[in-house]
């Protein structure tokens, strides 16, 4: 029997000709990654293993984005122990507020990550590097100390669900974000647990990178270990520019062995909104009826890319915000921010009475720069819409693509763009 | 391993935001992270837990975010050991990484109501209902993560392997 691309590049990576489901392996690892929140444990466990250096300096990568530009002073401490665990390593990889991003917007876009890589991050959206054709997933930061220490993992090798999606023509205002929400809604958020979700068909191949990118972000919502889409010709496109180090590519062969085989027909989706207080409360937008919304959020590092505020943009061009709703916009990473300012988004943005943001995953986890009060909805292009997520416990949080939340701003309520042409 | 407490039951797909919510995620501090330990989920639960106490959760315990922090406060507010009828990956990982006990058993969660006391013998994978008197059996701890308690969690298990 063939192999999956994730058993491929776990095989790869354990220095085996093959390996299979539910087998524990022992994997060399890529990229080793941690956030101002998460590294600061890592770092504690590092120091107790008593290893004087860092298995690779090229390959730890630390990016303050959670709390920072720091929000208040424990924020700040955690952020400065991180950048002089950086300093002190002599890293390559860490990125200062200014030059920084949403850490799984930045990796990417800086050729950090590549196809075939396997990857792992004290994040759990880690797993958004599977857009690649990697090997991406998340973990704690025990893990990520061991993993700084000596460049390996112990995985146990998941077995994989492929969902192919049919049709090669999205509904008009249909993205990545609807179909991963579609899978969820469908699946649960436990639907594939412990699971490699493969993302294949037609509708896959005709996504554009930032659309399998916010695909791959949210296997962690539906449990997944990893999501995976096969490399092609917008992978080869994507990152040619951007590699540094060769990479491999690799796909999964015709007889490899699957759990289960989900299949969807894409001309049935609709844009989707997913209501409090589980990313699986999924409604097509026609059935979502009157939510009055105090707050839209379009950014992070599910939407937060040049797609995204393209959309957003198209959508709120000429037009207002609504009186009762703040609309606050955080780009991806600093480059996107400066294309988006070059191509006059941000005029818009502005025009329309929305706040932009510098690249921070600030509002996402609630965090900071747009809390939630007690009893405010909002709706989000972000991933999670747990209790509490985004600030008070008896806030609300409805998920969506941007074309829905730059609509949902305008009209006071959440609503399609149709509603507004 | 043996534990014996009273039962606190928390629903299905209990998150790592109401475990520990991101706004305290400013600090790693047990202690600190302690006091606020499911507080999303029951705002009394840090005064009313006693040391020992265990969780007993449905499907899909600690969903959500990867923080270290969610296994790190249950532990650190005294919280012996944690049954449910899943767990997320990324906290189940962690939760052995750091040495919270935790046990899958579907039917022990089903049999158990809030208050009753129960004793867990990890290494047998039983459960023992006191107050009602039943027992169950939960799903086998795998070799690897079981060498991993035995090494006293993850990272004195690299020390070992990397100072070989
Ligand atoms: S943007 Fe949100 S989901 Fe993404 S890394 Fe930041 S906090 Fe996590």
């Amino acid at each position: 029997m063939g192999m999956t691309i994730t058993e491929k590049i776990l095989a790869v990576h354990s220095g085996k000709k093959r390996v299979e489901p539910g087998e524990l392996i022992n994997c060399k690892v890529d990229i080793v990654l941690g956030n101002d929140i998460t590294a600061p444990v890592a770092i504690k466990e590092f120091e107790k293993i008593g290893v004087r250096d860092v298995f690779d300096k090229d390959k730890v990568v630390l990016i303050p984005d959670h709390f920072t530009p720091n929000k208040d002073i424990k924020s700040a401490e955690q952020a400065k122990m991180m950048r002089e665990f950086a300093r002190k390593h002599g890293l390559t990889n860490y990125f200062e507020v200014g030059r920084m991003g949403i850490e799984h917007c930045l990796l990417p876009e800086q050729g950090i990550v590549l196809p075939g890589d396997v990857i792992i991050g004290a994040d759990s959206h880690t797993c958004t590097y599977g857009a690649l054709g990697a090997f991406s997933t998340g973990v704690g930061s025990t893990d990520m100390a061991a993993g700084m220490a000596s460049g390996e993992v112990w995985f146990k090798v998941p077995e994989s669900i492929k969902f192919v999606f049919h049709g090669d023509r999205l509904n008009e205002w249909v993205s990545g974000k609807d179909l991963i929400l579609y899978i969820i809604g469908d699946i649960g958020v436990d639907g594939a647990l412990y699971k490699a979700m493969e993302f294949t068909g037609p509708a896959i191949q005709s996504l554009s990178m930032d659309g399998r990118f916010t695909m791959a972000n949210m296997a962690i919502e539906a449990g997944g270990k990893n999501g995976i889409i096969a490399p092609d010709r917008t992978t080869i496109e994507y990152v040619e520019s951007r590699a540094k180090r060769p990479y491999q590519i690799y796909r999964s062969d015709d007889d490899a062995g699957y759990e289960r085989v989900i299949e969807y027909d894409v001309s049935n989706i609709e844009p989707q909104v997913a209501f409090p207080h589980l990313p699986e409360n999924t409604k097509p937008i026609s059935q979502v009826g009157t939510v009055k919304i105090d707050q839209s959020v379009i950014g992070s590092c599910t939407n937060g890319r040049m797609e995204d505020l393209r959309v957003a943009a198209g959508v709120l061009r000429g037009r207002r915000v609504h009186p009762d709703v703040r609309l606050v916009i955080f780009p991806g990473t600093q480059a996107i921010y400066k294309q988006a300012m070059k191509e006059g988004l941000f005029e818009i943005f502005v025009d329309a009475g929305a706040a932009v943001s510098t690249p921070t995953c600030g509002p996402c986890l609630g965090g900071h720069m747009g809390i939630l009060a007690k009893g405010e909805k909002a709706i989000s292009t972000t991933n999670r819409n747990f209790v509490g997520r985004m600030g008070h416990p008896e806030s609300e949080v409805y998920l969506s693509n941007p074309a829905v939340a730059a609509a949902s701003a305008i009209l006071g309520r959440i609503g399609s763009p149709k509603e507004v042409e | 391993m043996e534990f014996q407490g009273r039962t606190w039951k928390f629903g299905a797909d209990v998150d790592t935001d109401a475990i520990i919510p991101a706004r305290y995620l400013n600090t790693s501090d047990p202690d600190e992270l302690a006091r606020h330990c499911m507080e999303d989920a029951d705002p009394d639960f840090p005064n009313k837990v006693k040391i020992g106490d265990i969780i007993v959760a449905d499907k899909n315990f600690g969903c959500g975010s990867s923080r270290e922090h969610a296994p790190i406060c249950i532990k650190a507010v005294g919280v012996s050991c944690v049954i449910a009828k899943s767990f997320a990956r990324i906290f189940y990982r962690n939760a052995f990484n750091i040495g919270l006990p935790i046990l899958e058993s579907p039917e022990a969660v089903d049999g158990i109501d809030e208050g009753d006391q129960i004793k867990v013998d990890v290494d047998k994978g039983i459960i023992y209902n006191l107050t009602k008197g039943t027992d169950f059996k939960s799903t086998a701890i795998p070799p690897f993560m079981q060498e991993l308690i035995d090494a006293d969690g993850l990272i004195n298990y690299v020390r070992g392997r990397l100072n070989k």
